[in-house]
């Protein structure tokens, strides 16, 4: 059982929480996740590890409600537990000193974002960010991105905080005023990180995302996590979550992520159906 | 450990030859198809103690030598022959930990019945539905004493996954005074026991109460714990275990690289198997973990995993389900009981075909699978028959599920992050055959893991050598 010792509610349908995790926590490194299965009844979800504690033992993930799942988890509080957290997985993200960096979080891809961005900081690069959300009540880790940042760059789809428009408007402006960005990396929906790809392969810029298929064990036992990378089958649990995006095929995995469109919404009804998120305990 | 026990004399050998071989009880096919539950009932006690009656008491008993593990068989099928099953459940337990395990999955009909001599005139004792029985009636009855643990001896032993080789090797190493923790990726212990065969052909109940033995008997579990990512090899022995033995089994799955494998609808079997055995799948929405149902079902693979697979898609599919297999009947892998029971449920076969690719529907949804024809060639030097398409046989037909179960490789995590320990070209732990022991010092390794996709008995057998081995390297060692 996995305690959570902090729940802070970031957003509509996106909250915080600190788990208590002292062996993962003293592994992790930027660009890992866990999988968690909230009781015996649960299905197993893999979420990014946003941050750790190694001194307090503890991880950070961040959960945006989008299913059944994700809503169970969101309507747990601080001191309730969790029955299986199983992590560090999936490779860590290559680090090093590229010279600049631009760090692009889209909705709750921000969340994974942030330890990168913190990561290549650390690294001694010069780090560009830009994070967005469809509006301002979305928008998430904003401070904190800003602390990791050399200059942050806020938008929202609607307009309603800072820059009106897409974080990739933003990149655009950064590619036309010519300056000097020796690596991308985005993370957020599929669509987003196709539409950065689609941008920085003109221009020749190596772009790094980060994948979320759906995974079952998250350990390369499975394959449901397979995606097409450069024409090859990856398991994105173990050789990614992040690949080189220009060799992604996104709309493969756009269409695969749908498989279990009818599955899911069945599984919220069913859920809402008893008087909304129900207790984690059955 | 075994209690005094006076056998009754022999009854007449040709009444005994008389008496024919007593089939299992089993749900009806149209029935069980509607549901999980385990297909044969079991023998009741009057059937095993008629079954038992037609083991002729060889002197030389061939048996025994078919057996990986050696039970003895004559021995434990005498005592159910007189009733006394509890004695025969521990004359089992003596060499085998798993005895309700391998009596449903072992294939005893290339095993221990191949060499009965019954067989070469008619059919061999029912050793493995004897085998069954005798460790349901022992578990039935409550009550399963455990061995006596000696003292500590100081030493720790990490065993890395928790499938059959994993287990007998924490068994026999606690059984030795040893104290030992399986470290096990997945939430539950029993690995392909747990994930990959299915309820109806191994309950899960029953995998639970053989694990439950071993915790009473001391063995300490550590679930969500990936060796590799959690900790490496050499953390555990940095957190004080003296020795380490590895059974994370084959499981990565294969594709066979055709276009389409990526269409929404094929699965591998692992992910197929492991949805419905351990996220409990087939009773979606209670639980939440979905599986596409489908109307027709392909499933590519003519082993063990792919009946189970079909098996499973026939309880779940909604008009039927194809078995496609490269070469022709004789050669499927899978045991006969297993070919007969899929036949009896209604799965189809088409033998000596293949996919060639599956085709979509604008979401990216299978919705037809092309087929090619295959011939055989003359022997190679494996002595099978290969199979090569037949150029311009491709033929068409719907489906929108796939299961591909044509293999699995070794999954890497241990390897790549321990390279001390050595890997042949297909990515397996290479071992000394007779010990167990890998190119890294203090560690042991066995079952899937070095032999690639094997069985459970072997995988077992494994395990024991593994941790006879580890004693004498930890009872030798001064250091
Ligand atoms: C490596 C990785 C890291 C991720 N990190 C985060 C994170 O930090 N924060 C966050 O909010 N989300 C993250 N996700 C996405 C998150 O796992 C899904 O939103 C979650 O599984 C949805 O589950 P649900 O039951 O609530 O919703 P569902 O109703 O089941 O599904 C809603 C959506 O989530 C996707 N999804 C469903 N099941 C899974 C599954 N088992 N695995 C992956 N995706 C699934 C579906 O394609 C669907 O689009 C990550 C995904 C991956 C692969
Ligand atoms: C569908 C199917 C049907 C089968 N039917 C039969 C049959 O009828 N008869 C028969 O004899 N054999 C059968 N087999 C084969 C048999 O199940 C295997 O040979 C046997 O289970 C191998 O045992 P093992 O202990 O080596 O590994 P496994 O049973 O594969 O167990 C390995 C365990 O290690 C864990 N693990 C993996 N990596 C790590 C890690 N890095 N850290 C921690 N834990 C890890 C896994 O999660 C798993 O629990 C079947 C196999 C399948 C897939
Ligand atoms: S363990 Fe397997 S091979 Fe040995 S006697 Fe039992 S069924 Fe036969
Ligand atoms: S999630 Fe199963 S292989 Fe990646």
């Amino acid at each position: 059982m996995f305690e959570i010792v902090e729940k802070v509610r970031l957003a509509h349908s996106v909250a915080l929480f600190r788990l208590k995790a002292p062996a993962i926590a003293s592994k992790r490194k930027a660009g890992q996740f866990i999988m968690l299965r909230l009781n015996e009844y649960g299905e197993r979800i893999p979420l990014t590890i946003v941050d750790s504690d190694p001194e307090q033992g503890t991880i950070t993930l961040i959960s945006q409600e989008m299913g059944k799942t994700t809503s169970m988890l969101g309507a747990l509080d601080k001191g309730a537990s969790i029955l299986d957290v199983v992590g560090p997985l999936g490779k860590p993200t290559h680090v090093e000193n590229f010279g600049t960096a631009v760090c692009i979080g889209g909705g709750i891809g921000t969340a994974p974002v942030y330890p990168i961005t913190a990561a290549l900081k650390n690294a001694g690069n010069k780090v560009l960010s830009v994070i967005g959300a469809r509006t301002k009540g979305l928008l998430i880790l904003e401070d904190e991105m800003r602390k990791v940042s050399d200059e942050l760059f806020v938008t929202t789809d609607d307009g309603s905080y800072k820059h009106h428009g897409f974080v990739t408007q933003i990149l655009q402006n950064l590619i036309e005023e010519q300056t000097k960005i020796n690596v991308v990396f985005a993370i957020g929906p599929l669509s987003m990180m196709r539409a950065v790809c689609n941008l920085t392969r003109q221009h020749g810029l190596p772009t790094i995302v980060s994948l979320n298929p759906i995974m079952v064990d998250g350990t390369g036992m499975c394959g449901s996590c397979r995606v097409t990378v450069g024409g090859k089958n990856m398991f994105a649990c173990v050789d990614g979550p992040e690949f080189n995006g220009h060799e992604v095929d996104f709309d493969e995995l756009i269409r695969r992520n749908r498989s279990y469109f009818k599955e899911e919404k069945m599984a919220m009804e069913e859920l809402t159906y008893h008087e909304g998120p129900r207790c984690y305990e059955r | 450990m075994l209690r005094e026990v006076t056998l009754k004399p022999l009854a007449d050998k040709s009444a005994r030859m008389k008496i024919p071989r007593q089939d299992m009880p089993e749900q009806d096919p149209l029935e069980r198809i509607t549901n999980f539950r385990e297909v044969p009932f079991g023998y009741t006690e009057e059937l095993a103690m008629k079954e038992a009656t037609r083991c002729l008491q060889c002197k030389d008993p061939q048996c025994v030598a078919g057996c990986p593990v050696n039970i003895n068989i004559p021995w434990f099928v005498r005592l159910v022959a007189e009733g006394k099953f509890i004695e025969a459940a521990w004359k089992i337990r003596e060499t085998n930990l798993l005895p309700a395990v391998c009596g449903r999955v072992c294939r005893q009909e290339d095993q221990c019945e191949k060499f009965c001599i019954r067989g070469k005139k008619g059919k061999a004792v029912a050793i493995g539905a004897l085998e069954r029985f005798v460790a349901d009636y022992e578990r039935e009855k409550g009550d399963v004493p455990i061995p006596e643990i000696p003292a500590w001896t100081g030493k720790k032993v990490a065993v890395v996954g928790s499938g059959p080789a994993g287990l007998t090797a924490a068994g026999d190493l606690v059984k030795r005074g040893h104290r030992v923790t399986i470290f096990e990726a997945l939430h539950v212990p029993g690995g392909v026991l747990m994930y990959g065969i299915p309820e109806f052909r191994l309950p899960k109940k029953i995998v639970k109460a053989e694990i439950e033995y071993l915790k009473r008997m001391g063995v300490e579990f550590e679930f969500n714990a990936v060796i590799g990512k959690l900790f490496t090899v050499d953390d555990l022995f940095a957190e004080g275990y003296d020795a380490v033995f590895i059974g994370t089994g084959a499981g990565l799955p294969i594709f066979m690289n055709i276009p389409g494998e990526n269409l929404v609808g094929v699965y591998s079997s692992n992910e197929y198997l492991t949805r419905v055995n351990l996220m409990r799948a087939y009773r979606f929405p209670e639980y939440d973990t979905p599986v596409l149902r489908g109307r027709k079902v392909i499933v590519v693979g003519g082993g063990n995993t792919a009946l189970d697979a079909s098996r499973t898609a026939r309880r779940l599919c909604y008009e039927d389900v194809t078995v496609v297999y490269r070469r022709s009947r004789e050669e499927m892998p899978a045991r006969r009981e297993e070919i007969k029971h899929a036949e009896e449920e209604g799965v189809k076969f088409l033998f000596l075909t293949a996919p060639t690719r599956y085709l979509g529907d604008r979401e990216g949804r299978l919705v037809r699978a092309e087929l090619v024809r295959m011939e055989l060639s003359g022997p190679d030097e494996s002595g099978r028959r290969r199979p090569l398409p037949a150029a311009g046989s491709e033929f068409q037909i719907d489906a929108d599920i796939v299961i591909v179960a044509v293999g699995n490789l070794i999954n890497p995590i241990i390897p790549l992050s321990s390279p001390d320990i050595r890997v042949n070209r297909c990515g397996n732990i290479i071992v000394e055959p007779s010990t167990e022991k890998t190119s890294k010092k203090g560690v042991f390794a066995g079952g899937d893991i070095v032999r690639g996709g094997a069985t459970v008995i072997l995988a077992m057998g494994d395990g024991r050598r593994a941790a006879y081995n580890i004693h004498e390297y930890l009872t030798d060692n001064k250091g």
